[in-house]
């Protein structure tokens, strides 16, 4: 069975809302938008306070190519733009909607119906994703509009549909191909025709086997579109391990784009709303978030509008019982633990994951006895003892020559030290720093040319 | 023996001839280096802090050496003295500044600051700034994790354990700046040194409104203005909910630290001022007149006048020099020797007479 060459780990799967139906989450009363809920630069407000809105209807326009619009998910008054508490606790930009009933813009179809046909272009397509806001649901919140707009001179050979869900706990992708596969390949052949390829791979890990069954199964209809079942290894849901897991390509290290080897990754979700977008002229508004925890007591994935507070998603699943340590925002590889659980859901949020006791708490940090298992850890084949070392020493230029910006940040450096060492948290620092200088670099060098 | 003689002739021989190669290849490529260099370099402090810009106090003195415009390079560590004795024997004009020295501004001791979760991540501040606000309801305050402390090549910055919160010995600090650097949070400043290590600073630098401030933090600036309104120096702007003392205009007067009403304004190396029984009847005298001067037991007198015109009532403090002088018998003699020699008294606030 196929996997990526180099590094990963397996850790407990814990996939404990596996088996639950996606339940619709009671409207929320206010809503959060924050205006960067994805790559790129921050969308422009276009309504104020005390503005009327339709659920649907856009609130904040992309600012520039490399950014989304953003759509009230619920109707009511816009209350205030201002700066709000996100969950990290730092202030960021917010549209504040209070909701007054749930009246939905008149264009958009809500009925269930499958709606397979699509006779439009591929501009029209990818015109028709930007205007929805589409970007990536898997967390990395790219915007997709800019991955599908392939650069001159480059050519796109296949679409690779990431159903892998590789991040312990979350089941969102997993239950939307089971609830909504056959819109979910609608969407796969609508990306096709927008980046012009006749090869489609959906790849998901041999832990969702129902999942692989029932795509297959619907998969025949379809025209171009494989479904690769794939071992199960983390982070293999990582774009540029999912590529050579499926195709064998290795992208090559920043600047580079998936695109350069020919293959434009997308998630299921993503390719859910795509549909939705499409064919229904749904904005992106709602997602599934998986509630989880090992004492939750009802773990569950919810069908929730953005803009919902936390709070309400772990009340709908139970509420939070005592021994609670930690809440994080997206899974407990990647995601970022969270100060405020009044901060909303975002594009980007697939779950909410509760750590309990000793889980929520990081065993205390020894020395490194340099036992490199971080280096046979790491999917990128870099060197995170060393980096973490230089990053604490400051040395950026020789992070920057060992290439600390492939860094995809999984964390498998980390879970994988016998000495509990804090890597990733360096690592990220680095990171963040020589990419702050390579910026600045370029910035400083565009005016001459 | 005969091995021996020969092995210690072939030696000799050799050692001798590799001498002479290397010393005509030493006159082939002798750099030529200005020895006013050396020189230069033993004059400064030589802690290779980089507190000049350059990366250890070699490279300072190549600059010195080569440019013609000194102006723009200066010691931290050395001071004026240094950089005068390095000019004087560089025959070169140069900068002079006043000694400065690290001031932390963030006064959320944990006792003021309450913790509303823990970090248990890598222990830097850069690191945790990276992530999200921090163990309190703060955005803006000290983390306490010592990036400074670490960045200190003169162990002149602490963390203490009972604040939590970093600490400046201002005899040790030597105004190299790394530690500003090193904050990521832009908290330590680099003021204006006064004699006695005397200091009076905002220790808050949230620039969140004042009701959220103050939910967060005890002791943080909520920007009310009090201070502005009673610094007769024009030194403290409001920006931003935020009060700030500029080092350059601030004589030192303390009346800001009793108005301030969290204690955001620090005072150190002088006891503050008594707390006045709000003197207003003294205000409503004509102008001119001096009011009657409440004396703090056993520390310096402390004189309250009106000055001229429509200027709130001020309080100054005069120095022990002028009190010893002839007229400073009484409170009033000294306002009114002032007055009739048509002098300003707020020039007492300097601990100076103007002449």
């Amino acid at each position: 069975m196929k996997t990526f060459p180099m590094g990963g780990v397996h850790p407990q799967e814990n996939k404990l809302s596996r088996a639950k139906a996606i339940e619709v989450l009671p409207l929320p009363e206010v809503v959060q938008i924050p205006l960067g809920q994805h790559i790129g630069a921050p969308a422009t407000a276009i309504v104020a306070k005390g503005d009327k809105v339709l659920t649907g209807q856009k609130i904040a326009e992309a600012t520039g190519f490399m950014s989304a619009n953003i759509h009230s998910p619920i109707s009511g008054t816009v209350e205030s733009v201002d700066m709000q508490l996100n969950g990290q606790g730092l202030r960021q930009m917010m549209i504040t909607i209070k909701r007054e009933g749930d009246e939905w813009v008149e264009t958009i179809d809500r009925s269930t119906e499958i709606k397979r046909a699509c006779d439009l272009d591929g501009a029209a397509i990818i015109a028709k994703i930007k205007e929805a806001g589409i970007v990536g649901m898997g967390g990395a919140t790219f915007p997709t509009h800019v991955k599908l707009s392939v650069p001159p001179g480059k050519k796109a050979e296949c679409l690779i549909i990431n159903g892998v869900e590789c991040e312990p706990y979350l089941t969102s992708d997993h239950r939307t191909m089971l609830e909504m596969g056959e819109e979910m390949l609608i969407g796969v052949e609508i990306l096709m025709k927008a980046i012009a390829v006749d090869k489609a791979y959906v790849g998901i890990e041999n832990n969702k086997p129902d999942a692989i069954a029932h795509l297959t199964k619907l998969a025949e209809q379809f025209k171009g579109i494989e479904i690769v079942p794939l071992k199960v290894m983390y982070p293999q849901g990582g774009e540029k391990q999912l590529i050579a897991a499926i195709t064998g390509r290795q992208v090559p290290p920043p600047p580079a784009l998936p695109i350069d080897v020919g293959a434009v990754v997308c998630n299921a979700s993503t390719t859910y709303a795509v549909y939705r977008a499409v064919q229904k002229n749904m904005p992106l508004i709602e997602r599934v978030v998986t509630v989880t925890g090992k004492q939750m007591k009802e773990p569950k994935n919810l069908l929730t509008r953005m803009g919902t507070p936390i709070q309400s998603l772990l009340e709908a699943a139970g509420g939070l019982s005592e021994e609670a340590g930690k809440v994080i925002n997206g899974g407990p590889m990647m995601g970022r633990a969270m100060v405020n659980l009044a901060s909303p859901v975002t594009k980007g949020c697939s779950g909410i994951t509760v750590m309990y006791g000793a889980d929520a708490e990081r065993k205390e940090a020894g020395q490194c006895m340099k036992c490199a298992k971080c280096v046979s850890a790491c999917p990128m084949g870099l060197e995170p003892y060393w980096l973490a070392k230089m990053a604490k020493k400051q040395g950026w230029e020789a992070l920057e020559e060992q290439m600390i910006t492939s860094c995809i940040e999984c964390g498998c450096c980390q879970s994988s030290c016998p000495a509990y060492l804090p890597l990733l948290d360096w690592v990220r620092l680095g990171k963040q720093t020589v990419m702050g200088l390579i910026r600045a670099r370029m910035a400083a060098q565009a005016p001459k040319k | 023996m005969e091995v021996l003689f020969y092995t210690i002739l072939t030696l000799c021989v050799l050692g001798v001839l590799a001498a002479v190669i290397l010393y005509f290849v030493a006159q082939k490529f002798k750099v030529e280096e200005d020895p006013r260099i050396d020189d230069v370099e033993k004059m400064l402090p030589g802690a290779n802090c980089g507190g000049c810009g350059f990366a250890g106090c070699r490279g300072l003195s190549e600059a010195l050496v080569k440019n013609d415009d000194i102006s723009s390079l200066f010691c931290p560590v050395g001071g004026s003295e240094t950089m005068k004795a390095v000019a004087a024997y560089l025959g070169k004009a140069a900068a002079e500044k006043e000694p400065q020295t690290a001031t932390v501004r963030c006064g959320g001791t944990c006792e003021k600051r309450p913790r509303t979760n823990q970090y248990d991540g890598a222990k830097s501040c850069a690191v945790a700034a990276s992530l999200y606000v921090g163990e309190t309801g703060c955005a803006f305050g000290c983390l306490g994790y010592g990036d400074c402390v670490v960045a200190c090549a003169f162990d002149a910055i602490h963390i203490n354990p009972e604040t939590g919160l970093p600490e400046v010995d201002a005899d040790k600090c030597t105004a190299c700046g790394a530690c500003v650097k090193a904050c990521p949070k832009m908290i330590i400043e680099l003021r204006k040194k006064w004699p006695k290590n005397r200091a009076v600073y905002v220790s808050c630098v949230s620039k969140d409104k004042g009701a959220v401030t103050i939910k967060a933090c005890k002791a943080g600036c909520i920007g009310c203005g009090k201070c502005e309104k009673v610094c007769a120096f024009g030194a403290i702007t409001i920006e931003n909910n935020l009060a700030y003392i500029d080092p350059q205009k601030c004589k030192l007067c303390r009346k800001c630290v009793n108005e301030c009403p969290t204690g955001a304004i620090k005072l150190i190396g002088m006891e503050p001022l008594p707390k006045v029984a709000k003197a207003a009847p003294a205000a409503t005298k004509p102008a001119g007149e001096a009011a009657a001067a409440p004396k703090a037991v056993g520390g310096p007198a402390t004189i309250a006048l009106k000055a001229s015109g429509s200027n709130p009532l001020l309080l100054v403090h005069p120095t022990k020099a002028v009190m010893e002088s002839k007229a400073a018998t009484s409170v009033e003699g000294v306002i009114v020797e002032l007055k009739e020699s048509g002098k300003n008294p707020l020039c007492l606030v300097r601990g100076k007479r103007a002449e």
